[in-house]
């Protein structure tokens, strides 16, 4: 690709936006928190959140919020990945891999049901305290 | 475990991110031999003490991480340097900043590959902080050079937010596009490395 400029970025978010504002329903109001401490970073964070956005973008949803955390308390199951859906359960899920996001995007974001076999734990007490950050 | 020299910038990135900073600079500077990153932060810095811990394998404080056997980060980034030929400095001063150097031997065969440096900054520019992050990268060949710079401010301009997956993935395009830049100039000007 061409070395795009910040005004070219400008444009294509104007241009994106356009297009898919009346069908970004899916997404509304819901948030994707990745574990990148460094045990997170070490298990393979980073993967995990490439392949959100990939899968995202592939099924047209541009707004679900993809931020991330540090340290969950949950090293010994990283990646770790805090899904908030509305009219869901908060869900924790671990040891997640590129096709655990697909399952994630397809099944508890879109479809709205859990992925079981990859739920686990609230973060330890430290981090609840803190409001989840 | 670390795969990516990549993976070690994010770590050291993330420190200064969570280190009260109003800017985090950060610089990636290629040759045909050695890649070299700085990391300097304005936040909150570190006592003697602390800048001994932090390098200490075998510090934890047991709160933050209360099942890991070892401390990983700056410990295990110094051990690679060593085994690899590479270079590492850290200097601190308590309320004023931090600075980390590394770089690494391209050619020693230890060294762990460069890694994917548009989604590792992906994940810089949209962590959860509010201080603007300034990234220069540049690339010195046999006949020229290349190096594109970016900072947090004019990505959040340009793309509204930085939090949301769409914002992102045209963010990810935009760093690729200049990464792929600089590896046409590599490809025309070095072909035989890398
Ligand atoms: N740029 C910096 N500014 C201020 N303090 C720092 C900086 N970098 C490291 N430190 C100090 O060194 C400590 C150890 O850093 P290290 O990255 O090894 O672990 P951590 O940041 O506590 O945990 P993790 O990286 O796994 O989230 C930090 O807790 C912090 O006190
Ligand atoms: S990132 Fe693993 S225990 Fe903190
Ligand atoms: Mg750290």
């Amino acid at each position: 690709m061409a070395k795009m400029t910040v005004e070219d970025l400008r444009k294509l978010r104007e241009k994106k936006q356009n297009e898919l504002n009346k069908r970004d329903i899916n997404g509304k109001d819901c948030q994707v928190i990745i574990g990148m401490g460094t045990c997170g970073i070490a298990a393979g964070a980073k993967v995990v959140l490439d392949t959100f956005l990939k899968v995202l973008d592939e099924h047209k949803i541009t707004n679900v919020a993809v931020t991330q955390t540090g340290c969950m308390g949950l090293c010994y199951v990283e990646p770790t990945v805090e899904v908030l859906v509305p009219g869901m359960p908060d869900t924790i899920y671990g040891k997640v891999d590129a096709d655990t996001v697909r399952k994630i995007v397809v099944q508890h974001i879109i479809d709205k049901k859990l992925v079981a076999d990859h739920v686990y734990d609230r973060p330890s007490a430290d981090i609840i305290k803190n409001g989840g950050r | 475990m670390h795969v990516f020299l990549c993976d070690f910038l994010l770590d050291i990135v993330q420190n200064s991110l969570e280190a009260d900073s109003g800017t985090v600079s950060i610089l990636i500077e290629e040759d045909r031999r050695m890649i070299r990153f700085t990391v300097a932060d304005d936040g909150k810095g570190m006592s003697e003490e602390t800048q001994a811990k932090a390098q200490d394998p075998f510090y934890t404080d047991g709160i933050k991480h209360a099942k890991r056997k070892v401390g990983l980060g700056i410990p295990f980034l110094k051990q690679t340097v060593d085994e690899t030929g590479g270079e590492f400095s850290l200097t601190s001063a308590e309320g004023k900043g931090t600075t980390v150097r590394f770089g690494f031997d391209m050619m020693h065969v230890d060294t762990p590959p460069f890694g994917d440096l548009p989604s590792t900054l992906v994940a810089v520019f949209s962590y959860p902080a509010s201080c603007e992050i300034v990234a220069k990268r540049s690339l010195s060949t046999s006949l020229g050079s290349g190096k594109w710079e970016v900072r947090r401010s004019l990505l959040l301009d340009a793309l509204g937010d930085l939090r949301s997956s769409g914002s992102l993935v045209l963010l990810e395009q935009y760093l690729r596009s200049q990464e792929d830049d600089l590896d046409a100039i590599r490809i025309s000007h070095d072909p035989e490395i890398r």
